[in-house]
């Protein structure tokens, strides 16, 4: 690769804050669980983005990588674990809508 | 430098397709997009043995996952799947406006920032770092594999047995 | 020794599948008996002896960097102690033998990751035990038959998601401002005062606030523990919640920050308004099972809020009251598992009269709640009047008199139960209702003993926590 690297903290700080933003946002202005488990995905990729940042302006990139890799095995797993959650909820409400789940009682 | 914000621009873009297309197919595309482009950025950021792993287990696995869960759970009724369409289309749409005003307000901020100083000969390569300073990550991995492994055999069972 | 900790529960649950499958009833004694060993090892502090000898290669081989202290020690007592709690009910709550066995595994699986959080001196590795411990844990929420058991699951899973994303963000600081990770640079960066590393702490401290279900962030714990099937959520408030999120502060409290007077505010009024909050939403639940889980959200606060006090005396204050609410609120819920059993219901206003009818579990009941409250001389008086004094050290004397005034509203919901449920005129309706079965006594039985003894002879037990604490 012969890109220039940016050095300044707050270009990768922003981008980092868009993502979380948006992943955020996916998950609040939805009802749909799987849509949910795709805004929780986007918010991995934000914190995985700064992790790696982090690393590369801290001189730390090895580090960095290792801790990623171990996020994203951790990630991966959570996924097929909600993945089975919400098949399981289907399965029930033969629905995808989080608004069965608000039956409780806070 | 022109080259990489652009491809951050990009990689947000994804995100952002992802997160308000209408169909969940659609979006699990969208994220598999956002995976591949972070990996790039990983990839050139020097990150590349975590590029790769991105690459396959985020863009290609997950997104495997994701889509065999909008296969198996069929779609709604029509009326009911445009009722929440426009619901959620309603509740979504400021969030480009709200992404880019982040993003100008973010680009003003110069405020120096004590970062430790940058040793680029203090760490060695990541195979080093993970199999003989952070094994007990890796038996962290092995360890929520098992759990994974146990969560599908009882919550995928469980449906096996409501079939009956 | 500590690695044994790690391994031995780990291999388990994977030579538990190479079982015949008749053998499957065996394999909740199996976990059993493994538990028990662990709590042995924790209670007599056999950690150190056991290190030197033939595990020393091993451990050199597989290079955890794990530290045992008495804090430890307390955790892993507490998980022996509790998970075996957990797999008696399960005897006695789950139907088949299969799910006993998955849950014998799942427990297994947490357990591996308790006892990571417990010996780890690295702040990612936290993270990762963490995670280990809440997958195992909504496997085993979502693997209930119960009606709400999704619903329950989702919620701890999305606020588990968001404590991930803040203890990762705040791990990215911690790498700019010191380039390190381990307690110990952490602490180096606080000493420092980068301002950096304190964002980085905040959030670090956030994320364990979700995870510990501190008010503002207690919304799933309700419902998690309401929705769960009675092992879970015996095994859930009395160790994983408190692991994952309150342990880890303890811990924090005691390596890294060092009685520094941000962190200590923080600490003060997070835990202030958590008692306060958590009790008050305690006063006005019908369901048993959520009136205890709103107690343990503000007894949690109690811990927290002993952290923000007097450093020495405030984290030996934290750690016997995380003690003992791990061993009383386990046995309420055990409790609530035999009341479940017997009525099929736990909406308090359908109940009346049955301390007549069960009444071990009225009596072991009765003991924890006046624990809990911080009568004398149950063993929660001591721990609460340690947590007053240590506020009362660090000149605190408004927090102090927060959690001497919480007391009394906690006595009162725990009144409020003990009339609903087991005094008063015994309904027509649970004539049928006899006491539960032994297996589901005797958890309850030894934990109101642990706590009877503990209070009783408590200045003896200060002198070993003193010496294996600090």
């Amino acid at each position: 690769m012969t890109i220039e690297m940016p050095q300044s903290f707050w270009l990768y700080f922003t981008f980092f804050v868009l993502l979380l933003v948006d992943g955020l946002w996916c998950m609040l202005a939805t009802r749909n669980l799987v849509r949910i488990l795709i805004g929780l995905e986007i918010l991995m990729k934000s914190v995985t983005f700064f992790l790696i940042a982090a690393g590369y302006l801290s001189g730390r990139m090895a580090l960095a990588q290792a801790l990623v890799i171990t996020v994203i095995v951790i990630e991966v797993v959570v996924v097929v674990v909600v993945a089975g959650i919400i098949l399981g909820f289907y399965r029930k409400h033969d629905s995808l809508d989080v608004g069965n789940t608000r039956k409780m009682k806070g | 430098m022109i080259g990489f914000t652009l491809l951050l621009v990009v990689l947000v873009l994804a995100a952002l397709w992802a997160s308000m297309t209408t169909t969940l197919l659609r979006a699990t595309l969208g994220l598999a997009l956002a995976s591949a482009l972070l990996s790039v950025v990983m990839f050139s950021m020097g990150a590349t043995l975590a590029a790769v792993m991105e690459l396959s287990v985020c863009a290609g696995l997950i997104s495997v996952v994701l889509v065999s869960v909008a296969s198996l759970t069929r779609p709604r009724s029509i009326q009911e799947e445009i009722a929440s369409r426009r619901s959620r289309l309603r509740r979504i749409w400021p969030l480009p406006l709200v992404l880019i005003a982040a993003g100008v307000a973010l680009s003003f901020v110069h405020a120096p920032v004590d970062i430790v100083l940058r040793l680029p000969q203090s760490d060695g390569d990541v195979r080093t770092v993970l199999w003989s300073m952070r094994q007990l990550d890796l038996f962290g991995q092995i360890l929520i594999l098992l759990a994974g492994a146990l969560g599908v055999l009882v919550l995928f069972r469980k449906e096996a047995k409501d079939d009956d | 020794m500590s690695d044994l900790l790690l391994l031995v529960p780990f291999v388990a649950v994977v030579l538990l599948y190479l079982l015949p499958k008749r053998a499957r009833a065996a394999g909740l004694w199996i976990a059993f008996g493994i538990l028990a060993l662990e709590a042995a090892a924790a209670a007599l502090d056999r950690f150190a002896t056991i290190d030197v000898g033939l595990l020393a290669p091993l451990e050199k081989l597989l290079g955890f960097h794990l530290a045992t202290d008495g804090l430890s020690g307390l955790l892993i007592l507490c998980t022996g102690l509790v998970g075996m709690a957990a797999l008696l009910v399960a005897r006695r709550t789950l139907e088949s033998v299969n799910e006993r066995f998955l849950f014998a595994n799942l427990v297994l699986v947490a357990v591996v990751g308790i006892n990571g959080i417990a010996m780890v001196r690295d702040l990612f590795s936290l993270y990762v035990f963490v995670e280990v411990t809440a997958v195992a844990t909504f496997i085993l929420i979502a693997a209930g038959r119960g009606d709400h058991v999704f619903e329950g699951a989702w919620k701890y899973i999305f606020l588990s998601v968001v404590a991930s994303v803040l203890m990762l963000t705040s791990l990215g600081f911690f790498l700019l401002s010191t380039g390190g990770i381990t307690l110990d640079a952490a602490r180096t960066g606080l000493e420092a005062n980068a301002p950096l590393a304190w964002i980085a702490m905040a959030l670090f401290l956030c994320g364990l606030f979700v995870k510990g279900a501190m008010v503002p962030f207690h919304g799933w714990l309700a419902d998690a523990y309401t929705a769960a099937p009675a092992p879970v959520s015996v095994f859930m408030a009395g160790v994983v919640t408190k692991a994952s999120g309150i342990f880890a502060l303890l811990r924090i409290a005691q390596s890294t920050l060092g009685g520094a007077t941000p962190g200590r505010e923080i600490l003060l009024v997070v835990g202030a308004v958590t008692i306060v909050g958590g009790a008050f939403l305690a006063l006005t639940q019908t369901n048993f099972k959520r009136m205890l889980a709103y107690s343990s959200i503000s007894q949690m606060g109690y811990i927290v809020l002993a952290l923000g006090g007097d450093l020495h005396l405030g984290i030996l204050a934290a750690g016997l009251h995380f003690f003992n609410h791990a061993i009383s609120k386990s046995q309420l819920f055990a409790n609530a598992a035999a009341i479940e059993q017997q009525l099929g219901t736990l909406d308090m206003d359908e109940m009346g009269g049955l301390g007549a009818r069960m009444p071990v579990t009225a009596g072991t009941s009765a003991v924890a709640s006046l624990s809990i409250a911080g009568l004398p001389p149950l063993a929660g008086f001591w721990s609460k009047l340690l947590i007053v004094l240590a506020l009362w050290n660090a000149k605190e004397y408004a927090f102090a008199a927060v959690a001497i005034l919480a007391s009394l509203v906690t006595l009162a919901y725990f009144l409020s139960l003990q009339r609903k449920v087991f005094f008063g005129k015994p309904l027509n309706k649970w004539s049928g209702a006899r006491e539960a079965s032994a297996g589901l006594l005797v958890p309850a039985v030894v934990l109101a003993l642990i706590t009877i003894a503990l209070g009783v002879g408590f200045p003896f037990a200060l002198r070993i926590l003193m010496g294996g604490g600090a």
